[in-house]
């Protein structure tokens, strides 16, 4: 019996239930109609459209500097974060008995514990070792809250893997980073590929942590959008914004493709 | 024979596989390390610090029985929890519902309508409700010129705001653990006690809706677990009127600096969300849950 032959529920229910998933798309596209508006404040267009906040988001200053500081946190973050973790779900994947088990959980507390209660330590634990509005400890604090992301689609993809593959690879005389570096890690690719996007929209996306630990130096694209939101004045955010969901859909098809690369 | 080889060969085995087994704790001993000095020794600090700070003892947690605001806090933040974790999960089941019982062709065009949102930046997210639910936000405008209402609807800076914006980042968090358990269930079930004279409802209430609670209660613990220490959408569209824990936290240490209350009302929300995970992780995989499984 196919999935499609049980398509048999009833008009109500599937109404509703694209209804549902309207309410989740259409009011995200409010920032595309606001982000062209000819007016000085948020509005949508009166008199046409006119793509001047675009045109101050790529001369302004203020914006550019927080895309650049969180690009770089971004990228060495997720470095740090993709190795770590990688090699952490093959470890766990090879030893499988309670200990691994354990730990993985463990890499799973980022996700699970919310991130106010980190963002206290962490800035506690940099007040002491003078780390406050410094790239390392933001790329730190990043870096350890993205394994989780990494942990998860790597053992995904390890799932899939057949274990004797890397025995057999052992015992032709390989060494344990050969065996690493030209049978495990090609062969999940696409997990990792997953992880290292997740991870790096994570840290991209971050507001949380970067409001305790960072201040006027390195002040990052969402804080700054954090600014420009309460502030409510200045359609350039709306610009920022439409730029970030186009980015963000283009990686959604990079993921969905190394996605389907992995099932065939 | 045979046996005194396997005597003579059985201690260099056992050297050989505790030498694998080593190898495999290096692989992991850089994300531990990083775990336990950057992650885990710092929450282990604001543990602390909600019983030693300004003095030692528990004064910090008794504030919990004494103080009225941080109970009407307390309060807020789990009527606000529960309501969206209920709306999300009513939303999420008939979402998943279709989405199992639809083709594959529309059911990857749902999907599609899933993750995007999932994906875009929160920021993003609460800013365009921003856009939409103020004062002189769209819906005000538009229902104002069409002559529907006269005066503004308040639909920010209170709890509805709060709520809308909630749900809307909740649901995708919702549909997938309730979808991945529905798809698991076996179809033949639902036809069997159709075959035996089930109407299509009966068939769903109590055959279907059984099967399908496990991914349910998965669900609505993550969603919650989500709601309760969720900062940004709350901050965002509460505009510091509807004050959740863990907005009420950062005011704490960053605007009134009192470390003790912050970091105690920190330690409640962990033991809490510690709770609920512990007792979740009696009926569901976690690592399933969260998909490492």
């Amino acid at each position: 019996m196919t999935q499609s032959g049980l398509g048999n529920i009833s008009i109500m229910t599937r109404s509703l239930a694209w209804a549902i998933i309207c309410f989740l798309v259409l009011p995200i596209t409010v920032v595309f109609a606001v982000s062209v508006t000819d007016r000085h404040y948020l509005s949508l267009p009166e008199n046409g459209i006119s793509f001047q906040y675009y045109r101050n988001l790529l001369t302004s200053g203020p914006w550019l500097t927080s895309i650049l500081q969180s690009f770089i946190i971004a990228c060495v973050s997720t470095a740090i974060a993709g190795v770590a973790g990688t090699l952490c779900a093959i470890g766990c994947w090879r030893l499988s008995n309670k200990a691994s088990n354990f730990i993985r959980l463990l890499m799973l507390a980022p996700i699970m514990v919310p991130t106010i209660v980190y963002a206290l330590g962490i800035y506690q634990f940099w007040i002491d070792l003078r780390l406050i509005d410094s790239y390392t400890g933001v790329i730190i604090a990043h870096a350890v809250t993205g394994i989780p992301y990494v942990v998860i689609t790597v053992s995904t993809a390890l799932a899939g893997f057949d274990p004797r593959l890397e025995q057999a690879s052992l015992n032709l005389g390989a060494n344990m980073a050969q065996t690493l570096r030209l049978v495990i890690i090609p062969n999940i690719m696409p997990g990792v590929v997953s992880g290292l996007i997740f991870a790096f929209i994570h840290s991209w996306d971050e507001l949380v942590i970067v409001l305790f630990i960072a201040g006027r130096g390195v002040f990052t694209l969402p804080r700054r959008m954090w600014d420009g939101i309460n502030e409510a004045l200045d359609p350039t955010m709306a610009a920022v914004a439409a730029v970030l969901i186009l980015l963000t859909i283009c990686l959604l098809v990079v993921d969905i493709y190394a996605r389907s690369r992995r099932a065939s | 024979m045979t046996a005194l080889v396997e005597t003579a060969t059985m201690p260099m085995r056992r050297h050989l596989r505790f030498n694998h087994t080593t190898r495999y704790w290096l692989l992991i001993a850089p994300a531990l390390l990083l775990m336990i000095v950057f992650y885990l020794y710092p929450i282990g600090r604001v543990l602390w610090m909600s019983v030693t700070v300004p003095a030692p003892g528990l004064d910090n947690y008794a504030l919990l029985a004494t103080s009225a605001s941080i109970q009407k806090m307390l309060w807020t933040t789990a009527r606000i929890s529960v309501v969206t974790t209920a709306i999300t999960l009513i939303l999420a089941y008939v979402v998943s519902y279709a989405l199992v019982h639809a083709s594959p062709r529309t059911q990857r065009w749902m999907f599609l309508g899933v993750l995007i949102p999932l994906w875009i930046s929160v920021l993003v997210r609460a800013f365009a409700w921003f856009v939409l639910l103020r004062r002189e936000g769209l819906i005000n405008t538009t229902l104002h010129a069409s002559g529907v209402i006269d005066t503004p609807l308040n639909l920010i800076w209170n709890e509805v705001g709060v709520m809308i914006g909630m749900v809307h980042y909740m649901l995708p968090f919702g549909i997938l653990p309730i979808f991945a358990n529905m798809r698991d269930i076996d179809q033949r079930c639902i036809a069997a006690a159709r075959g035996l004279g089930a109407k299509r409802f009966e068939a769903f209430w109590r055959i279907f809706l059984p099967l399908s609670l496990p991914g349910v209660v998965g669900a609505s613990i993550l969603v919650f677990i989500f709601s309760l220490g969720f900062f940004v959408t709350p901050a965002l569209l509460g505009g510091g009127k509807t004050l959740m824990i863990a907005e009420y936290i950062k005011v704490q240490i960053l605007e009134v600096v009192r470390w003790g209350v912050g970091t105690m009302l920190a330690a409640t929300l962990l033991v809490v969300i510690g709770g609920l995970l512990a007792g979740l992780s009696r009926v569901v995989d976690l690592r399933k849950l969260f998909g490492a499984g």
